[in-house]
């Protein structure tokens, strides 16, 4: 119990103090680190709440790929975020302002809430295997493959549309390449391309 | 206090959720805080989905957080292509001058 609970408190402060490194460190490069640090520290709450699967899921999707695409983007672009980070001082007030009013709405909310009678006792379609008879991962496959399968094609028609969108979006013709072009090549006859010369005896060209 | 329950957790999305928010105000120009901001806030309603799922004993919440994680993706995605070709074109990725591809 109190290894939970160190290990929660940890957990929570780093994602904490990380999002909030996010959002303010000078440089882009460290902000994309916090937030690398923040989605492992979420990663290791949601292990706490017994969701492995998604823990894993949540590293290797955000740290793995987006984050780095973040990196990219970061150090490929050459951006004056010297120029970018005025007005920072300017937005500060009036964004604490909006920050602090959301945060204390969403704790009054915290405060008040209880849970509905019937959110525990309803026929539930997907119960939580007791642990032991079935690890996270299984049970959230059994569930995803067969009355989630719909949705779960869809999200992945939503990946390869922001695939291509992506592609398409970035891809750039430049001119003055040259690129081998099979079709061309293939469609080449000897007559089209050699010429055959009688040269007289005794003369160049 | 030591006894972790589902307020704990909430607390902490709510946290990050509002450092999401304060990070969008703060770096109104530069789009990749904001992008980044974006991540954080998803990130807490996972939190949220997944507290929630583990304190009712049912699984559609972490279903729907992965659903989340996928969505959440698939938008930095094009949002950093959107950024990159932005970039460009102009040379800069100032928000200010965004406003200047109104129709």
């Amino acid at each position: 119990m109190i290894v939970q609970a160190l290990a929660f408190y940890l957990f929570a402060a780093i994602a904490i103090a990380s999002g909030a490194m996010v959002i303010s460190s000078r440089n882009p490069v460290h902000s994309v680190l916090f937030l690398i640090l923040a989605f492992f520290n979420a990663a290791g709450l949601f292990v706490l709440m017994g969701a492995e699967f998604l823990a894993m899921i949540l590293v290797v999707v955000y740290v793995g790929a987006v984050a780095v695409m973040f990196m990219f983007v970061v150090m490929m672009l050459d951006i004056n975020f010297a120029e970018l980070r005025q007005g920072f001082l300017r937005y500060l007030p009036i964004g604490g302002l909006v920050g602090l009013i959301l945060l204390a709405e969403l704790l009054i909310i915290l405060a008040g809430w209880q849970l509905a009678p019937a959110a525990t006792q309803s026929e539930m379609l997907a119960v939580t295997p007791p642990p032991g008879e079935m690890s996270n991962t299984m049970a959230l496959g059994q569930l995803i493959y067969t009355h989630y399968i719909n949705l779960f094609q869809a999200a992945g028609i939503i990946l390869l549309i922001a695939m291509i969108g992506a592609i398409v979006l970035t891809h750039r013709r430049r001119p003055g390449v040259r690129r081998q072009d099979i079709g061309r090549q293939l469609q080449r006859r000897p007559a089209d391309t050699i010429e055959v010369r009688k040269i007289p005896t005794g003369k160049g060209l | 206090m030591l006894a972790i329950g589902l307020t704990h957790y909430l607390w902490v999305a709510a946290i990050l959720f509002a450092i999401g928010i304060f990070g969008i105000f703060l770096n109104r120009k530069n789009i990749i805080i904001i992008l980044m901001s974006v991540e954080l806030m998803l990130l807490a309603v996972n939190i949220n989905f997944v507290a929630f799922s583990a304190q009712l004993n049912n699984l559609v919440g972490q279903v729907f957080a992965m659903f989340v994680l996928t969505v959440a993706a698939a938008e930095a995605a094009i949002g950093l292509a959107i950024l990159v070709v932005y970039f460009r074109s102009r040379g800069t990725i100032a928000v200010e001058d965004i406003n200047t591809m109104k129709g």
